[in-house]
């Protein structure tokens, strides 16, 4: 136990045990876990960054899906406007036509009235000539009498 | 036992003496094959199992460290680079602990300190008579296998710490900071002669309770092992008492073991806090 020439053997042996950790040990190691540390702050910053675009994603599709609706809605009340609009002329056209086909119908009517009439007439002045004949006990010159028998014509009408 | 230990004095003895390896007195280059002749090599001379252990045990950390730093992935670590990882890791909390200023040469300074003495100290855990033995038939006269029971080793750190000490106060403070620190406190200027005894004490306790407090936990270890080993080896004999000391020795020796391994990492771990500590004084303009 006597304090010798070792002290300072053992002084530079530690010098340099405390060098060689210095230059090969402890830096590789140091920056590996410098590194891993970065990599997993980094995973969890993606992973934060992840969520967060997540949200703005489903914020973002809710919107749409809200306008969409909206859209639909309106689609649909101006489809429905659209058809009672197209009723609505429909009827309007459908009273037009029938109106006219009344008008026709009814001009016909008239014809056929007026044509009765003058049917009549013709018979009725036919029947009065012939019974005035028949009372006279002569014939009735027709040309003779037109303008008396137009007038009892036109009265009769 | 050895064989040439015959009392107990003389059983210690030759556990407690390193083999020392220097100029005997005949003239010639040798090994120490008394103590007296040990002591009479003065100080030329190179204790040649602390010597050889420490670079042993020293280089075995320095490679295994090595071998991790050099095929370290950032991937998932496994076995031995986990371990490394760890172990800086935990050196590295340590020093971020106890040490403010910036310097990247404590914090592997720290890890040497703790590994290297933590494996000296571990040493301590080999049954002493193990190794002396085969030390023995090998023709070595003798071999202390714990580095850390030389005082030469504890001192060799300690001085090299110092010089760190010394240097970094340089450094940092200046010449004349340093011998300011020294003389100008706590008294002012008048009191110089009585600062300067008080700072000096205070600087040369650093290395030396460093030293001392190593030495003397694993030397006083070491002492205990040799004396429970004693117990039984001395009156081991086919009487009941000699039984009885025999089956003491084994469980004293396994209760003293466990409780050794608490000592042997507390005094790594302490040396290289205190260190720490130093150098983080070095490093502050005042303390």
């Amino acid at each position: 136990m006597n304090i010798n020439a070792t002290l300072l053997a053992q002084t530079i042996m530690f010098a340099l045990f405390v060098w060689f950790c210095m230059k090969f040990v402890w830096p590789p190691i140091m920056a590996a876990l410098e590194q891993r540390k970065k990599h997993i702050a980094d995973g969890l910053a993606d992973a934060e960054r992840a969520k967060h675009d997540l949200e703005l994603a489903s914020k973002r599709s809710a919107e749409l899906l809200r306008e969409a609706k909206e859209k639909v809605s309106e689609i649909v009340a101006s489809g429905e406007k659209r058809a009672s609009e197209i009723v609505e002329t429909a009827k309007t056209q459908a009273k037009v036509e029938g109106d006219r086909i009344i008008a026709g119908a009814k001009a016909e009517i008239d014809q056929e009235v007026f044509r009765a009439k003058e049917q009549l007439r013709t018979q009725v002045s036919a029947i009065a000539l012939a019974g005035a004949s028949k009372i006279l006990g002569r014939e009735i010159d027709a040309k003779a009498h037109s303008d008396l028998l137009d007038k009892l014509v036109a009265e009769i009408k | 036992m050895s064989s040439e230990a015959h009392t107990s004095a003389e059983y210690i003895k030759h556990h407690l003496q390193n083999l020392t390896y220097g100029h005997l007195q005949n003239g010639t280059w040798g090994i120490a094959h008394t103590p007296e002749e040990a002591k009479a090599m003065g100080f030329w001379a190179l204790n040649l199992d602390t010597f050889l252990m420490s670079l042993l045990l020293g280089t075995i950390i320095m490679f295994v460290f090595h071998r991790a730093a050099k095929s370290i992935s950032t991937g998932t670590p496994s076995g031995l680079q986990n371990f490394c990882e760890w172990a800086i890791e935990f050196i590295d909390t340590s020093v971020r602990g106890s040490f403010t200023a910036k310097n990247d040469m404590i914090a592997p300074l720290a890890l040497t300190i703790f590994f290297w003495v933590f494996a000296m100290n571990l040493m301590d855990l080999l049954p002493v008579d193990y190794v002396p033995m085969l030390m023995h038939e090998l023709g070595v006269p003798f071999f202390k296998v714990v580095p850390s029971t030389d005082p030469n080793a504890t001192f060799g750190m300690a001085i090299g710490v110092f010089l760190l000490v010394l240097y970094y106060s340089i450094k940092m403070k200046g010449l004349g900071g340093f011998a300011g620190e020294l003389t100008l406190q706590p008294f002012g200027k008048w009191g110089m002669p009585v600062n300067l005894l008080l700072e000096g004490v205070n600087l040369i306790a650093k290395p030396i309770s460093l030293a001392l407090r190593l030495f003397g936990n694993m030397y006083a270890g070491e002492m205990i092992f040799i004396l429970i080993a004693l117990m039984g080896g001395a009156w081991a004999g086919a009487t009941l008492g000699g039984a009885t000391l025999y089956g003491s020795q084994i469980l004293l020796s396994l209760g003293w073991a466990i409780f050794h391994i608490l000592i042997v990492t507390l005094q790594a771990f302490i040396f290289m806090t205190l260190t720490v500590v130093y150098m983080d004084m070095a490093h502050q303009e005042h303390h």
